[in-house]
C-alpha cells in the first residue's frame, strides 16, 4: 500500500472502532431496561411490584392448600421506627385476599417523606404474590411524630409453585428526598 | 497523521526528558510503557506485603480493617490497570511493528496520548488513599451499595477508571489499526506471529469491555451524586444488576489479561524447542473461541446472587466449554516442546513455569465453574488462590518470559543468565509458598478481604505471608538484571538465540530507533 492509501484505511479503521466503542457504551446503559424486562418476566430479585395488579378474571379460592406469609421490615436512613403487623407470620388459602397493617411513627419534629421497596423471596413466588392495594405505591409522608397505619392487600395466585410453602414480603423503608444517594 | 514515519532515514535519537514527553517512536513508547509497569508492580506489591503483613498473625496488629481493605483494593487495581495492562502494551508497542514489518504504529501521536494518560490516572488512585475516608475499600469490583456509600475516594476511582479506560482504548485502537493496516507485503494474516494475533483479538476485546465498564462506573458516579437509582435500592434501583454489568465487562477483562500471555509463551516456546509451534492455526482459532465465550460466562462470578436453576446451569456449562479451546493451547504448547531440542535459558524456564502454573490455575478454574461447589468455595481463599495462579502465573510469569526473551534486542546486551535464573526459582518457589496454601484456607472456610481470621488458619497465613516478603524482594533482581544490561554486557547478535522465527531477529540488537522504513519482503 502506498502511504496516502495507509493513510486513508487508518483513518476508517479509527473511525469504525471508536463508533464500535460509543455503541458499547450505550450498549452498557441499555443493559439496565434489559435487566429490568428480563426480571419482571421471569420473576428474578423479588420483583413482583409491577406485576401486582389483579387479573380482569377473580381468582378462585383454593381451600385444599394452606401458604404461610412471613412480614418483614427494614428502615434504612430515615428518622423512623416501622412496626410489622402484629401476625408476623399468617396463614392464606392461595386465591384469597388478605390485609394486613404495617405501623409508622415518625421519630423527629420535622415532615419526612419515605418510600418503602418490597421484596418478595423465594424469587420463584415473586410473580405469584400480587399486592392488589399497598404502601409502597406512592411516598409516605409522616408530620412530626405522627404515626400512620400502612395497609397491603394481598392475593396469592393459585398457580404458585406446588412446592412453595413459605413466603416471605420484606419492605425497605428509605427516605424519598430528591437526592436520594447523596451520603454527604 | 503519520508525519513520524515520512522522510526520517537518519537514526538521530533525540536528547533529554522532550524525547520522552513528545515522543512518537514506538519503542521509546513502548519503553516508556514497560517501566511504568513495573513501576506499578512495585506499588502494587508493597500493598500486597502491607496485606501479607497484617494477615502474618490473627489478630489486628499493622493496620485498621478500614485500612486494611483500601490495601486490597487498590492493590488489585493498580495489579491490573497499572502493571499488567500497561505492560502487555508495553510489549505490544515495542514488538508488534517489528514482527509485522512495520516501520512505526498506525496512530503515532494517539500512541503517545495514550502513554500519558497513565501517570495521571494513577496518581488519582494513590492520591485516594490520602483524601478524608480514604480510598476505595470495596473491593476492585466496587460492588454497591458499598461502593455508593464511600467517600470521595470512590470518585477519583471511578475518574481513575475513566481515563484509564480511555488510555487502553485508544492503545487497542491503534494496535488494531497497525496490524490491519500496516503489515509488511507478504504479511498473510495467517503468516502472522502468534504475538501479532493474540494482541488483534486482546485489543478486540478491550474495545467491546471497556466501554460497558466505562458504562457501570458512571452509573455508580451519577448515583452517588446526580440523585438517580441505578444501583441504589433506596430509589428502586438494583444493587445485583451492578453485578451484571461489571462481569460483563469483568470476564473479557480476565482474557486480556491472559491472551497476550498466551502470545509471548507461543513465541518463546518454539525458540528454544528448535521446533515450529505445534498446531498454529489452532492456536489461532482458539484464541478466538476464548474471546468469544469470554462473553458469555459471566455470571459465574456471581452464582450465589440468587440465579434461577436454568440460568446457572447456562452459565456452568458456557464456563466449562472454554477448558476446550484452553486445553488446545496448553496442548500445542507441549507438543511444541515434545522431541524438541530444548535448552533452559531464564525465558525458556519462565514460559514452562507458565504453562504449568498456568494449567494449575485453570484447573482450579474449572472447580468453580461447577455450580454447586462455587457455593463453598465464593469469596473465600481459593478464590485467591486460583486467580494469583492464573494472573501471577499467567500473565505476569510470560511478561518475565518476554523480558528476557528480548531484552537483548532491546538493549544490544545479554543478560546475567546466572541472575536471571536467581530470580526465575526464587519467584517460582516463593510463589508456590505464597499462593498454594491459600487453596487449603479457602478450602476450611477462609473469607477474603477480611484483615483478621480464626486460630485454625494461623501456620498456613504465617507460611503464605513469608512466602510474600520472599517473593515480593526477589522482584529486585529483576530490576537489577534490566539495570546491568542496559549498562553493559556481551554484545547480542541480530539473532540473539539459536536461529529464532520472526522479523525482529532481522534486525540489529539493540534495534536501530528506526526499523523497517522500507518493509521486508515476506516469503
Amino acid at each position: 500500500m502506498t502511504e496516502r492509501n495507509v493513510r486513508k484505511s487508518n483513518r476508517r479503521v479509527t473511525g469504525w472502532l471508536s463508533l464500535w466503542v460509543v455503541g458499547m457504551f450505550g450498549f452498557g446503559y441499555a443493559l439496565v431496561p434489559l435487566y429490568s424486562v428480563f426480571c419482571e418476566i421471569t420473576g428474578l430479585n423479588g420483583k413482583s411490584a409491577t406485576l401486582s395488579e389483579v387479573s380482569a378474571a377473580p381468582l378462585t379460592i383454593d381451600k385444599s392448600r394452606t401458604v404461610t406469609v412471613e412480614f418483614t421490615v427494614n428502615v434504612n436512613g430515615i428518622p423512623w421506627r416501622v412496626d410489622q403487623p402484629k401476625t408476623v407470620r399468617l396463614n392464606v388459602h392461595p386465591g384469597e385476599a388478605t390485609t394486613v397493617i404495617y405501623e409508622a411513627h415518625s421519630l423527629v419534629d420535622a415532615m419526612t417523606t419515605g418510600q418503602a421497596v418490597p421484596s418478595v423471596t423465594p424469587a420463584k413466588a415473586a410473580r405469584h404474590f400480587r399486592k392488589t392495594e399497598c404502601f409502597c405505591f406512592t411516598r409516605q409522608e409522616l408530620v412530626g411524630g405522627e404515626s400512620k397505619l400502612m395497609p397491603v392487600t394481598f392475593v396469592v395466585d393459585p398457580k404458585l409453585p406446588a412446592e412453595v410453602k413459605t413466603i416471605t414480603l420484606s419492605y425497605e423503608v428509605y427516605p424519598a428526598n430528591d437526592n436520594l444517594t447523596n451520603n454527604s | 497523521m503519520t508525519t513520524a514515519v515520512a522522510d526520517h532515514h537518519h537514526d538521530e535519537v533525540p536528547k533529554g526528558i522532550t524525547r520522552w514527553l513528545f515522543t512518537t517512536n514506538h519503542k521509546d513508547i513502548g519503553t516508556l510503557y514497560l517501566w511504568f509497569s513495573f513501576i506499578m508492580f512495585l506499588v502494587g506489591g508493597a500493598m500486597a506485603l502491607v496485606i501479607r503483613a497484617e494477615l502474618f498473625m490473627p489478630g489486628l496488629q499493622v493496620v485498621n480493617p478500614h485500612f486494611y481493605n483500601q490495601m486490597v483494593t487498590v492493590h488489585a487495581l493498580v495489579m491490573i490497570f497499572g502493571a499488567v495492562m500497561p505492560g502487555f502494551v508495553g510489549f505490544a508497542n515495542w514488538m508488534l511493528p517489528m514482527m509485522v514489518g512495520a516501520p512505526d504504529m498506525a496512530l503515532p501521536r494517539m500512541n503517545n496520548w495514550s502513554f500519558w494518560l497513565l501517570p495521571f490516572a494513577t496518581t488519582l488512585l494513590i492520591a485516594s488513599l490520602f483524601v478524608p475516608g480514604g480510598g476505595p475499600a470495596a473491593g476492585w469490583t466496587i460492588y454497591p451499595p458499598l461502593s455508593i456509600q464511600g467517600g470521595m475516594g470512590v470518585d477519583l476511582t471511578i475518574f481513575t477508571i475513566h481515563i484509564l479506560g480511555m488510555s487502553s482504548i485508544l492503545g487497542a485502537i491503534n494496535i488494531i489499526a497497525t496490524i490491519l493496516n500496516m503489515r509488511a507485503p507478504g504479511m498473510t494474516l495467517m503468516k502472522m506471529p502468534l504475538f501479532v494475533w493474540t494482541w488483534v483479538i486482546t485489543a478486540f476485546l478491550l474495545i467491546a469491555a471497556m466501554p460497558v465498564l466505562a458504562g457501570a462506573v458512571t452509573m455508580l458516579l451519577t448515583d452517588r451524586h446526580f440523585g438517580t437509582a441505578f444501583f441504589s435500592a433506596a430509589g428502586g434501583g438494583d444493587p445485583v444488576m451492578f453485578q451484571h454489568i461489571f462481569w460483563f465487562f469483568g470476564h473479557p477483562e480476565v482474557y486480556i489479561l491472559i491472551l497476550p500471555a498466551f502470545g509471548i509463551i507461543s513465541q518463546v516456546i518454539p525458540t528454544f524447542a528448535r521446533k515450529p509451534l505445534f498446531g498454529y492455526s489452532s492456536m489461532v482459532f482458539a484464541t478466538a473461541a476464548i474471546a468469544f465465550l469470554s462473553f458469555i460466562v459471566w455470571a459465574h462470578h456471581m452464582y450465589t446472587v440468587g440465579m434461577p436453576l436454568s440460568g446457572e446451569l447456562f452459565f456452568m456449562y458456557s464456563t466449562m466449554l472454554i477448558a476446550i479451546p484452553t486445553g488446545v493451547k496448553v496442548f500445542n504448547w507441549v507438543a511444541t516442546m515434545w522431541r524438541g531440542s530444548m535448552t533452559f535459558e531464564t525465558p525458556m524456564l519462565y514460559a514452562i513455569a507458565t504453562v504449568a502454573l498456568f494449567t494449575v490455575g485453570g484447573l482450579t478454574g474449572l472447580m468453580m465453574a461447577i455450580t454447586p461447589a462455587d457455593f463453598q468455595y465464593h469469596d473465600t481463599y481459593f478464590i485467591v488462590a486460583h486467580f494469583h495462579y492464573v494472573i501471577f502465573c499467567g500473565s505476569v510469569l510470560a511478561m518475565f518470559s518476554g523480558v528476557y526473551y528480548w531484552l537483548p534486542k532491546w538493549t544490544g546486551h545479554m543478560y546475567d543468565e546466572t541472575l536471571g535464573k536467581v530470580h526465575f526459582w526464587l519467584t517460582v518457589i516463593s510463589f508456590n509458598i505464597t499462593f498454594f496454601p491459600q487453596h487449603f484456607l479457602g478450602f476450611a472456610g477462609m473469607p477474603r478481604r477480611i484483615p483478621d481470621y480464626s486460630l485454625q488458619f494461623a501456620e498456613f497465613n504465617m507460611v503464605s505471608s513469608i512466602g510474600g516478603f520472599i517473593l515480593g524482594f526477589s522482584q529486585l533482581i529483576l530490576l537489577w538484571v534490566v539495570i546491568k544490561s542496559i549498562r553493559g554486557g556481551k554484545k547480542a547478535t541480530a539473532e540473539v538465540w539459536d536461529n529464532p522465527e520472526g522479523l525482529e531477529w532481522t534486525v540489529p540488537s539493540p534495534a536501530p530507533y528506526h526499523t523497517f522504513a522500507t518493509a521486508p519482503e515476506v516469503r
